[in-house]
């Protein structure tokens, strides 16, 4: 088994830092890389962050304390480098525009509630099976994927950079040119959105195979 | 009273910045009224809690389930 250290300048003593398993590191590359595409939207880029963070994991093996998992640690340094994309990259893509093309998704928002402003009764939220089950289940996580992917492309990238990276709202918007309002909308509708989605794919009957 | 969709509006906003303590009062009083609202907001933490377990890499739908790692 092929074991990476981190070549520092000063070429470390051997034992200095837990070793990484290179194969335990190839083994997460189809997560990273599904985890990059639910944010950027598009393969290539998220190919060359996760080409990234898997250079910078093998060049800081030895930070890696053995007793964190391995794939959490990763995840924490891929989550970096997205940061750093978004951060720095040319913003070619208008969020105003993509806003638009996300409005008439508002509407399907609208219809949950009567006009006096209280849930249509299809709508109302149901009981979900036990959170704690369900984080360790296969089958939810299955469809949290898919209900991420089928979010709106402006929706899901402002949700994802404040729920996966910890964006503050104040930097989203500076960062995607919008609006505070903007932003608080935007995030509201990806949350209901994903909420109705997680229920009609897992929550309200536990044995609906998707 | 606010009205459900108002509340639902406060339940998302208060993940994001601390409410007012009016907000707060508000999403209570509703809250305790509504099971509807109640469950919503339970929800809503739920996403958030499945959101930074999924970003830590905790939560797979791949083969290893993501909880085989070691």
């Amino acid at each position: 088994m092929r074991l990476i250290r981190s070549r520092s300048p000063s070429d470390r003593a051997e034992g200095a830092g837990p070793a990484i398993d290179a194969r335990a590191l190839a083994a997460l590359r189809d997560d990273m890389v599904r985890f990059a595409v639910l944010q950027l939207r598009n393969r290539a880029a998220a190919e060359d962050v996760v080409h990234e963070a898997i250079e910078a994991a093998i060049r800081r093996a030895d930070s890696f304390e053995g007793g964190a998992s391995l794939k959490t640690w990763v995840f924490a340094i891929l989550r970096n480098r997205i940061v750093d994309h978004l951060r720095q990259r040319d913003r070619t893509v208008s969020m105003s525009v993509l806003i638009e093309d996300d409005d008439n998704w508002q509407d399907g928002v609208d219809q949950l509630f009567a006009e006096h402003g209280g849930w249509r009764p299809e709508f109302r939220p149901a009981a979900w099976p036990n959170p704690e089950q369900a984080l360790s289940s296969r089958q939810f996580w299955v469809v949290f994927e898919t209900c991420l992917e089928h979010l709106p492309e402006a929706t899901a990238r402002v949700f994802m950079m404040r729920e996966f990276l910890g964006f503050e709202t104040e930097e989203i918007c500076t960062t995607l040119s919008i609006t505070p309002g903007n932003c608080h909308v935007i995030l509201h509708r990806a949350r209901l959105k994903l909420r109705s989605c997680l229920e009609s794919g897992w929550g309200r009957t536990g044995e609906l195979e998707c | 009273m606010l009205t459900c969709k108002e509340v639902t509006v406060l339940c998302s906003l208060e993940l994001d910045q601390p409410l007012a303590i009016r907000e707060k009062a508000s999403i209570l009083a509703h809250t305790l009224m509504c099971a509807s609202c109640a469950r919503f907001r339970e929800q809503m933490t739920t996403i958030h809690r499945a959101m930074e377990t999924y970003a830590d890499g905790r939560g797979s739908s791949g083969t290893d389930a993501g909880m085989g790692d070691s």
